[in-house]
């Protein structure tokens, strides 16, 4: 009758990536990913394009297996429709054509996946209202998406998402495309969701600095292999360099970060080609 | 005014039990295309939809030949063919562009073989053009019940997946992670676009089906930008082309050559593309009548008339 005590920093945790790896078409994309994510936290998912960022995603939306590992949602295991999770994919191509107007991308969020017409127009019309109000979006409610900005685009996905109330946010590189004023619009509006209403923010990006004013952790992906913790904990040469296989040198700037490759670091590191999957650290960020 | 209805209206036109089963046959079949052919528009599968209809020019000329209606070979080779791209063409939107070719291109071979056996074998020329052309007149009466029929299923089918599609046709990758069961929506909705063009194919023929599955759809997105308004938006911009159509097919009677009406399909296929750049000119209008006053409202403010303009009066 001897029952473990079940680790109550687990239990809490919103998402609980454990040990997870991913095979594609012969070739390990994610290898032993693990962290955690608390209610209301807010997560970068740093690293380069190809890094594998989409693949976690995608293994957590339930819509991609892992070999090995598990991954526990609200304390739950995996189901292929998970109500939990609002989901903002990558660039969305939204044609001008699409008879979509603001307001019927967010009404989507709340019912897209049933069958039938909608019904209920009053009650419906003012839980997008409010949605909209959310994220600042009610100005341009009634635009077809097709003509909105990046941004402006984004707030709608933003708002589409939230609408099924989810606990968890994932947003895939909702920074890419973005000029820098809607950029940190965005990031600011993200921060806020995860403070008032507790949601936790899990946002993928190539670059972290526009998240480090509001990021409370960080996962970092390179070639397939993850560390995570703290910006100060995970940003720093030993760490990165780990993960890349290769030296990799950490420059701070004027309070913004620059990760640079290192022909042969001091350290004696040498790089090694790992399954052709190498992805060799880019400057992550240059401005 | 009586004038001007007998002018547009020949005579007999009312009375002609033909021109009933036209009337019915091509509004119905418009309201199915034009709800349809949205999702084919904003789902860019316009080449896939052009294709099923020109395939079905093979199941037409069979089901002739077979003494069939020619809307049941329509159906049956358009689903096939529907079935043929989806298992061809996975996933990839470029591969299933080039298995939409050659299924097109299969199906197209095997109508010059049936239309050639139909020639010979009946020895009348018309069940070609007929096939390829349509000829709504000549619609048989006991087909009405079965396209109309098979229109109300295919409505009843659009509405219950509407909202599925919808979010499909946003983002496939938002609508699996929100559990839509992308593949069989696709699916599903492939082979109500094959009923959908057969009907059409029935109407204004096998290779001009195409014209009313997207071109109604295409002027009703310039018009509308709710998804709801443009399924029905779409629908009426295309019974006002075919009835429109069949009252200048049925007045071309006494145009030259005197005694040959000329083909619905023709007026119809017109209109719609006139329809089509008619939008097209009424939203540039639009569109630039509001740049106009987004353009001269500062202005007025900036020049310290801020009076409302109402107070002159």
């Amino acid at each position: 009758m001897n029952v473990p005590a079940p680790d109550p920093s687990t239990d809490d945790a919103i998402l609980n990536v454990d040990g997870i790896s991913v095979w594609l078409a012969g070739r390990e994309v994610l290898h032993d990913v693990r962290f955690r994510i608390m209610p209301g936290e807010f997560t970068g998912l740093i690293g380069s394009n190809g890094a594998g960022k989409t693949t976690l995603f995608r293994v957590i939306l339930g819509l991609q297996t892992s070999s090995t590992g598990s991954v526990l949602v609200g304390g739950r295991p995996l189901t292929r429709r998970n109500p939990i999770i609002g989901y903002v994919p990558q660039k969305i191509f939204l044609d001008p054509d699409m008879p979509l107007r603001a307001r019927d991308v967010v009404a989507l969020g709340l019912d897209g996946h049933r069958l039938g017409v909608p019904l209920g127009w009053g009650r419906r019309r003012k839980a997008v209202d409010s949605m909209l109000d959310a994220v600042d979006a009610r100005r341009f409610a009634d635009a077809r998406v097709g003509n909105l900005s990046g941004g402006e685009q984004q707030r709608v996905l933003i708002a589409h998402a939230l609408i099924s109330r989810p606990r968890l946010l994932l947003l895939d590189e909702p920074l890419a495309n973005l000029d820098i004023g809607a950029e940190g619009e965005v990031v600011a509006l993200l921060a806020r969701i995860a403070r008032e209403q507790r949601i936790a923010v899990f946002i993928s990006a190539h670059d972290v600095n526009p998240l480090l004013p509001v990021m409370d952790r960080l996962v970092y992906v390179a070639a397939g292999k993850t560390a995570s913790g703290t910006t100060a904990e995970v940003i720093r040469p030993e760490v990165l360099s780990a993960l890349y296989g290769q030296h990799v040198d950490v420059l701070r700037v004027h309070g913004r970060i620059l990760v640079v490759a290192g022909a042969e670091g001091p350290s004696g590191v040498t790089f090694e080609e790992t399954e052709g999957a190498a992805v060799g650290p880019d400057i992550v960020s240059l401005r | 005014m009586n004038q001007v209805l007998h002018a547009l209206f020949a005579p007999g036109f009312f009375a002609s039990d033909r021109v009933h089963a036209a009337l019915v046959v091509g509004a119905v079949v418009a309201l199915v295309t034009g709800a349809v052919g949205v999702f084919t528009v904003i789902r860019g599968q316009a080449f896939a939809g052009h294709a099923l209809g020109e395939v079905g020019s093979a199941g037409g000329s069979a089901a002739f030949l077979g003494g069939a209606n020619p809307l049941w070979g329509f159906m049956g080779i358009a689903i096939v063919a529907a079935g043929l791209i989806e298992l061809l063409g996975l996933h990839r939107p470029r591969a299933r562009d080039v298995a939409t070719g050659l299924v097109l291109g299969a199906g197209l071979g095997l109508a010059a073989l049936f239309l050639y056996l139909d020639a010979t074998s009946s020895s009348t020329t018309g069940v070609t053009v007929t096939i390829l052309f349509g000829s709504l007149f000549a619609v048989s009466q006991q087909m009405l019940p079965s396209i109309v029929a098979l229109s109300v299923v295919s409505l009843l089918v659009m509405a219950v997946c509407y909202r599925m599609l919808l979010l499909s046709s946003l983002s496939s990758d938002l609508a699996a992670a929100r559990g839509v069961p992308v593949r069989a929506i696709g699916i599903a909705y492939l082979v109500i676009m094959a009923v959908a063009v057969s009907l059409a194919a029935e109407t204004i023929g096998a290779i001009l089906a195409t014209a009313l599955v997207v071109g109604p759809p295409a002027t009703a997105l310039r018009l509308t930008k709710r998804p709801g308004g443009a399924l029905v938006v779409a629908g009426l911009i295309g019974v006002a082309a075919v009835w429109l159509g069949i009252v200048l097919a049925y007045d071309s009677y006494y145009w030259p050559p005197a005694g040959h009406g000329w083909p619905v399909s023709f007026f119809v296929v017109a209109l719609v593309f006139l329809f089509y750049l008619a939008a097209g000119a009424l939203t540039g209008i639009a569109q630039a009548r509001r740049r106009r006053r987004w353009e001269t409202a500062p202005r007025l403010a900036a020049s310290g008339c801020a009076e409302h303009p109402g107070a002159a009066v």
